[in-house]
């Protein structure tokens, strides 16, 4: 389940790159404009999703903790 | 999914707030400049904090009117995650004011007082493990909990509200006037503050989870 969400989740950002990035030799287009501030928020954004992804699975972990160890 | 809502709601507000903070136009104010994106991630700090303070003292109050060590776990745990949240708070804060007030930590009476409600809850954490007795040290804790809040409102609202201020919201002025903030900005303020609010509510959630298997294993 875990794997098959993390392929799908860097299948689609290596497209989504692909389609911002590979647009010609057009340099003000896509990832590249607006003083490439979109970079930034890409960054950002895989960050704390990253770190959502880890709190997911700790969350996970705990339930299973949970049923060996009832109340 | 069912339960888990709420986390994945957090999730997506945070992540909204921010792609919008960083590519929604602002208003465009001298000395703040783009600083003024600050606003969707430091304030948020402060009102996750401020919620997560809110709950322990439910929980206490909870607590007090029939002794039930689950409340106290809880009123505990949440102290904890607020205080984490309060750092961060305190350290963006300190960084934006470097580049806009031009010092790390201003004689601001926000600043100072919001030093000292961190420093009565951290005093909280230290109250807790000088008791030995669990049922003892629920009940200090949880009465100390109540003069805390209390501690915390005064110090954060209402004392910063009557002394001249350089925060937003002081000295007189409306913190979320429309001198301050546009509606632009409220589109992504007021979706960031409840997402942190879900998220520290999530990491406290897990913790909570975590001290009750501690238990159960401690007195197995």
């Amino acid at each position: 389940m875990h794997k098959k969400i993390s392929f799908f989740l860097t299948t689609l950002l290596v497209l989504l790159v692909n389609a911002l990035s590979a647009q010609g030799v057009d340099m003000a287009t896509g990832m590249r404009s607006e003083g490439k501030i979109y970079v930034v928020v890409v960054v950002v954004l895989i960050i704390f999703i990253g770190l959502a992804i880890y709190l997911f699975s700790l969350d996970k972990k705990l339930d299973k903790l949970e049923k060996n160890n009832p109340k | 999914m069912g339960k888990n809502w709420w986390k994945i709601l957090g999730v997506l507000l945070v992540s909204y707030s921010i792609v919008g903070g960083f590519l929604i136009p602002v208003p465009e104010l001298p000395i703040l400049n783009e600083t003024i994106r600050n606003t969707y991630f430091h304030i948020p700090m402060w009102f996750a904090m401020m919620a997560l303070l809110s709950y322990s003292l439910f929980h206490s109050i909870k607590f007090l009117s029939g002794f039930d060590l689950q409340y106290d776990t809880k009123a505990d745990q949440s102290v904890q995650v607020a205080l984490v949240l309060g750092v961060f708070g305190l350290l963006t804060g300190m960084v934006w004011a470097q580049f806009t007030w031009g010092s790390f930590w201003t004689n601001d009476v926000k600043l100072n007082g919001t030093a000292i409600s961190m420093l009565t809850y951290l005093a909280y954490i230290i109250l807790r493990g000088s008791i030995e007795d669990e049922n003892r040290k629920a009940k200090v804790a949880a009465v100390y909990n109540i003069f805390a809040w209390v501690m915390m409102i005064l110090f954060i609202m209402i004392i910063p509200r009557m002394n001249d201020s350089l925060h937003p919201g002081n000295g007189g002025n409306p913190a979320f006037g429309s001198y301050d903030m546009d509606s632009t900005m409220r589109i992504v303020f007021y979706p960031a503050v409840i997402g942190w609010i879900l998220i520290g509510a999530w990491i406290t959630n897990i913790k909570i989870r975590i001290k009750n298997i501690d238990d159960i294993q401690k007195y197995a």
